[in-house]
């Protein structure tokens, strides 16, 4: 309790630069200063319980509904994702209006994106795997669980995926 | 009621619903939704290998970790509780066209035709499988993040480059889709 502030600029210090690299190509980081018993993630995981079933009972998982999308012969993946933005705007929009903070009193943060030449390569890249597999990486877990055994396989691909795209970084245009 | 939670949700439901991820993620915890990080964080938990993209503190990041284990829970819910007896419901054109590529198991909801195990040795299997995947993990990633990272919460924040990573997403599926995917379909 004393020396809670001194740990904490400490803290800060040290976590400056593991910021920095776990910032790199990514939406989500995680920049909550406070630390929490390893229960407190329970809650992450009743969200994604929530999204899961979501994911299954709206068919978004189904490659079928994918070929629909990119074939326009099917509204639905567009009112969903369409309608998920919408939401999502709102909420984002009453987050700042209202300064809402989080159930610990922490500020909410949102750190803008920068362009690079990644988002127009890898998200043309995407779209190919995504158009084979039917599944972005979100529904490649939700199938697993649906009994989809062999998006297993899929899943460590992509997996595989991610540490390759990690090792040639360097080399690739940004 | 228990009918209409078995039924295929329609997308009114089912978008507002994940579009609410994005809210209850931030007041949680101070979260932005994304997944495919999810797939980076198990590459620097498993084998970092001294990649500096892949040095950092992976235990930050393990609510992550959580959410997509609960994604998978919320999968085994979805099909153990709340299943739908019924075969799913595809366009017309559509199953036309599979059907022409011996598509033609409509009951799960990924075509068994082509997802399953024994399948996985073929040409076909290994590419929409393996390779597949393969490219949605380094696309993902170099592209910064996925449907729920860039489409979700990168235009619900009013990112401009979420916006052009969203549109590269769909032009790449459209064209796959439509010019690529038949040839693999056929091998």
């Amino acid at each position: 309790m004393i020396n809670q502030n001194n740990v904490a600029d400490e803290f800060v210090a040290v976590q400056s630069d593991d910021l920095t690299v776990r910032e790199l190509d990514s939406i989500c980081v995680n920049e909550s200063q406070l630390e929490h018993k390893w229960y407190h993630n329970l809650k992450y995981v009743l969200v994604g319980i929530a999204f899961g079933i979501v994911f299954v009972k709206a068919e978004i998982i189904s490659w079928f509904r994918i070929q629909e999308m990119f074939r326009f012969q099917s509204f639905h993946m567009y009112g969903v994702i369409g309608s998920a933005v919408v939401i999502g705007v709102i909420s984002v929009w009453l987050i700042k209006k209202f300064n809402i903070r989080t159930i610990y009193g922490e500020e909410i943060i949102f750190h803008p994106k920068t362009f690079n030449k990644g988002q127009v390569i890898g998200g043309l890249l995407f779209g190919l795997g995504w158009a084979i597999t039917g599944a972005c990486p979100g529904p490649l877990f939700a199938l697993v669980g649906s009994g989809a055994t062999v998006i297993i396989a899929t899943l460590l691909s992509a997996i595989a995926g991610t540490w390759v795209y990690g090792y040639f970084r360097d080399k690739l245009p940004h | 009621m228990y009918e209409l939670i078995t039924q295929p949700w329609p997308w009114y439901v089912a978008g507002p619903l994940i579009g609410l991820t994005v809210p209850a993620l931030l007041i949680l915890g101070n979260k932005s939704f994304g997944i495919s990080s999810s797939m980076r964080h198990v590459c620097a938990a498993c084998l970092p290998a001294n990649i500096s993209f892949f040095k950092y503190d992976w235990k930050k990041e393990i609510w992550n970790l959580a959410f997509v284990f609960g994604i998978l829970l919320g999968g085994i819910i979805a099909v153990t509780g709340l299943s739908n007896p019924n075969d799913i419901v595809v366009a017309d054109e559509l199953k036309t066209e599979l059907a022409g590529y011996g598509i033609t198991d409509y009951s799960a909801l990924v075509p068994a035709d082509i997802f399953s195990w024994d399948q996985l040795a073929t040409l076909k299997g290994f590419i929409m499988v393996i390779l597949g995947g393969f490219i949605v993990g380094f696309g993902t990633r170099y592209a910064g993040g996925c449907t729920s990272g860039h489409a979700i919460m990168g235009l619900s924040t009013l990112q401009w480059p979420s916006l052009v990573a969203t549109c590269c997403f769909m032009v790449g599926g459209i064209l796959t889709a439509n010019f690529i995917l038949p040839y693999i379909l056929s091998l």
